[in-house]
């Protein structure tokens, strides 16, 4: 338990800054602001921040939803359809009654749970490797809105329910309207955050990180992964909440979210293949993705680009990630030269 | 010996490493003749691992020079070394399990056919491994099997005839025997003396001092990353070597029981147990006693530790803890009885590897008892300092640790939990001798606090030195039972099954 020292704190802040670890994500997010504001001076007010809030605050939940399931060894695609499908079921169900919102809120929640317990049964019971199991409810899902709707979605969203995405929880002096949006994300974070330094969120890292010793140690990797999808479900439902009340009903909703979700969380240093990372950096992943494409607006890019830029990123993340993962661990580990001596440290 | 006067086929000297100026080898001298036996020992964080790899071309060094057969090399790269002639045979091995025995000698360098027959020329692939075989004196291995088809003992033998098959000069050998047992080290003992009458050098790296005395001609003591000397093994013994390791005598080798201990009530009974690959066990353990499960490799004695801890259960017979019926179901079970499993294989089975010291020690508090998991953490770091673990901090990531450290936070994590009876299965293996020393001090103290003990090890000195009986399996069966500190030879007599020990191998130690 040796002091660093001044050198070692440096090149570590370095090191974070040049990539490795979560420290990139939020150099990059701090990058992409100034960027902005430089481009457009008054985006640093208050109201276009609050509003810019209420814009990510469906991502940083699903990035939330998606990286409890990416830290405990898997993935989720099914969450951009399971956003789509609740926005229509909404829709239609509510179908402009008041009071028709909370019990529809109530069943939607009940539907994004029992879909994320499909997910998890099938990936943990049936074997079948998520990536898989997880497209294949993408699919269905796509496939079950359009054909009970027959193709466009009909009905409409209640007054109350649109508030959540689109109105203001309270009127501040200097701030202007706080979004519920933005109060919804960030308690959304912050259980998670709690919940990550639980016992319960530690056992959850631990059957990422290795699945064999967590069972051995007590831990049921099947029910813990499967809470996971369920946790993915039910904070799909929440971004669609958001979604819904923000933008409206289309048919093209959710579409392409599971990778925006999937980027923030890779971007945010939280590995493919579970047991690392931190739930914090996976939100500031989210704010980045939506920060740069705030900037491409600003520089008037088509937002076409968007697609484009998010696959770049997943493969630049993951592939800096295992580049960093196999230099660091050498082939052969056992005894690799007094280790605590020899400072392979985080660099 | 042979070519003692002839100049040395490897000369090291002055080597130094540093890993971001931290100097893990300083001014190292390592000289191997051809047909040497020669052991490189240490404790782990010596720098043998570092020095091996200088060596296999992984890491270069700062400082020094290295000569191969006289001429100066520096490689770059490990082709480049196995080009020059020197092979490594890693603790992980590198074989294609679906491919043969010698598509794998050859991978990458497949014999090609002419003509219509372009193709990869599979009989002179199969007729070379072969060859090399026979002069290994193997022939009961067929260059056409399945790698997957093969014992880890034979896979090392792969390993090292494609090595041979590379013409190297000199192998390295980085703890050739710890997933072996029994039978199997002798075969591996074969090997390193058929590769040394070949005139092919073996440096040997290893944990087990009985190894190195049964197979060296010169051992190299490394200590903190210098040179602590190189002796001729005739000339020197284990509490000699020892000294030269750890710099200061041990004074026995096991400690004496813990003052208080008494044998007390039967906490854990096995009757009639048996499934797929066990039958017969009736095993009973008192509180403060230590019983110990000897065997070779094969014999059930990790089925025995799988099945208590629900792994792989019992599906006949009756299990006690403490008197009382349990139907150990999973691990999970296993835990919420009393049980502990310090398992075989740390990296695999006992740690998250990328998580803290600390995460890791809370490990089963947090997925069993989560909410007394926050109360009962506040032991380990008590536990962590009493066993010595060396780490730079609790929030250090466990894999960074040597595996001396790796096992005591494996055990800590265990002592978390105040479990009533701790199996162990293979505590040692693997770690450095002081690290060893904890573990069997540990032992001892968890006995006099009343913990029901289940020793098992490939090290019978070990079983034998620390339980109060010991049990030998064999096939799956309890072959006999045992008095604490009975002759090795008894033991390996009862998991052989022939009364009178054989010679050689095991029996001579």
């Amino acid at each position: 338990m040796t002091a660093t020292g001044v050198p070692g704190t440096l090149r570590r802040t370095g090191a974070a800054l040049a990539g490795g670890g979560s420290g990139t994500v939020y150099a990059l997010l701090a990058l992409v602001f100034a960027v902005v504001f430089a481009i457009n001076p008054s985006f640093a007010q208050p109201p276009s921040l609050l509003a810019f809030a209420q814009q990510a605050a469906p991502l940083v939940v699903l990035a939330v939803g998606q990286y409890l399931v990416i830290v405990a060894g898997e993935l989720d695609l099914s969450v951009g359809s399971l956003v789509g499908a609740q926005v229509v079921i909404a829709a239609r169900l509510i179908d402009g009654q008041e009071s028709a919102t909370l019990p529809v809120l109530l069943l939607m929640v009940a539907f994004g749970a029992a879909v994320g317990l499909v997910n998890g049964l099938v990936t943990t019971v049936l074997k079948v490797p998520s990536i898989i199991a997880t497209l294949g409810m993408m699919l269905v899902l796509y496939g079950a809105v359009r054909l009970w709707t027959g193709g466009a979605p009909t009905g409409a969203l209640s007054e109350a329910f649109r508030t959540a995405g689109r109105g203001d929880a309270v009127e501040l002096p200097l701030l202007g309207g706080v979004p519920w949006a933005l109060l919804i994300a960030a308690a959304a974070g912050a259980a998670a955050v709690a919940l990550m330094r639980a016992p319960q969120g530690r056992t959850l890292v631990a059957v990422g990180d290795n699945a064999t010793a967590a069972a051995f140690s007590g831990a049921r990797v099947w029910r813990v992964r499967t809470l996971a999808f369920v946790g993915s479900g039910v904070l799909a439902t929440l971004a669609a909440i958001l979604i819904g009340g923000f933008a409206g009903v289309t048919a093209q909703v959710g579409e392409g979210l599971e990778f925006s979700a999937i980027t923030a969380v890779v971007l945010g240093g939280v590995v493919l293949g579970g047991g690392r990372g931190t739930v914090v950096a996976a939100i500031g992943g989210a704010l980045a993705v939506e920060a740069l494409f705030t900037l491409f607006n600003q520089l008037y890019l088509p937002s076409t680009i968007q697609p484009a830029v998010q696959g770049l990123i997943i493969i630049a993340a993951v592939a800096y990630a295992s580049r960093e993962r196999s230099r660091r661990s050498p082939r052969a580990p056992a005894d690799a030269g007094g280790p605590e001596k020899s400072p392979r440290e985080e660099v | 010996m042979t070519g003692t006067a002839q100049a040395p086929l490897l000369r090291m000297r002055g080597v130094g490493k540093s890993f971001l100026g931290v100097p893990v080898l300083r001014d190292v001298d390592l000289q191997v003749r051809a047909g040497e036996v020669h052991a490189l020992v240490g404790e782990n964080g010596a720098g043998k691992s570092t020095l091996m790899k200088i060596l296999a071309g992984v890491h270069r060094a700062d400082a020094g020079t290295v000569e191969l057969g006289g001429a100066r090399v520096d490689f770059d790269h490990p082709v480049r070394a196995r080009e020059a002639g020197v092979a490594t045979v890693f603790q992980e091995f590198n074989l294609l399990p679906e491919r043969t025995v010698a598509e794998n000698v050859f991978l990458g360098r497949e014999p090609r056919g002419r003509g219509l027959r372009a193709g990869v020329d599979a009989r002179a692939m199969e007729e070379e491994t072969g060859r090399l075989l026979e002069e290994l004196g193997l022939t009961a291995l067929s260059p056409r099997t399945p790698v997957r088809a093969l014992s880890v003992a034979e896979q090392q033998i792969v390993e090292v005839v494609k090595a041979m098959a590379q013409s190297a000069r000199i192998i390295t050998m980085d703890e050739p025997t710890a997933a072996l047992a029994g039978a199997e080290v002798e075969l591996l003992y074969r090997l390193v003396r058929r590769l040394q009458e070949r005139g092919t050098a073996v440096l040997y790296v290893s944990h087990r001092l009985q190894e190195i005395f049964d197979l060296s001609d010169r051992i190299t003591v490394l200590k903190d990353g210098a040179l602590a000397g190189t002796v001729d093994t005739g000339a020197t013994g284990h509490a000699g070597l020892i000294r030269m390791m750890v710099g200061r005598p041990v004074s026995a080798v096991f400690p004496p029981k813990a003052e208080g201990t008494r044998t007390g009530g039967v906490r854990l009974e096995v009757s009639g147990g048996g499934n797929r690959w066990l039958d017969g066990i009736d095993l009973r353990v008192r509180a403060g006693e230590i019983v110990g499960l000897a065997g070779l490799q094969g014999s059930g004695r990790t089925e025995v530790a799988h099945a208590l801890f629900g792994i792989d259960r019992f599906t006949r017979g009756e299990l006690r803890i403490d008197g009382e019926r349990v139907a150990v179901r999973s691990p999970r079970r296993a835990v919420r009885s009393g049980l502990a499993l310090v398992s075989e294989d740390r990296k695999t089975q006992g740690l998250a590897l990328h998580r803290s010291v600390l995460d890791n020690g809370r490990l089963v508090l947090d997925a069993v008892m989560p909410l007394r998991s926050r109360e009962r953490a506040r032991r380990l770091p008590g536990l962590f300092s009493s066993l010595e673990l060396v780490a730079r901090s609790p929030a250090q990531e466990v894999r960074f640790l040597s595996g001396g450290n790796q096992q005591k936070v494996v055990l800590a994590k265990w002592l978390a939990a105040a479990p009533s009876v701790v199996v162990l299965d293979e505590p040692t293996r693997g770690i450095d001798v002081g690290a060893k020393h904890a573990v069997y001090t540990l032992v001892r103290r968890l006995a006099a606090e009343g913990a029901a003990i289940v020793l098992i090890s490939s090290e019978l000195p070990e079983v034998i030195g620390l339980a109060d009986r010991v049990l030998v399996l064999r096939d799956g069966r309890i072959a006999g039972e045992l008095p604490g500190g009975a002759a090795e030879e008894s033991v390996m007599g009862l998991a052989v099954g022939a009364a009178p020990a054989r010679a050689g191998g095991e029996a001579d130690r």
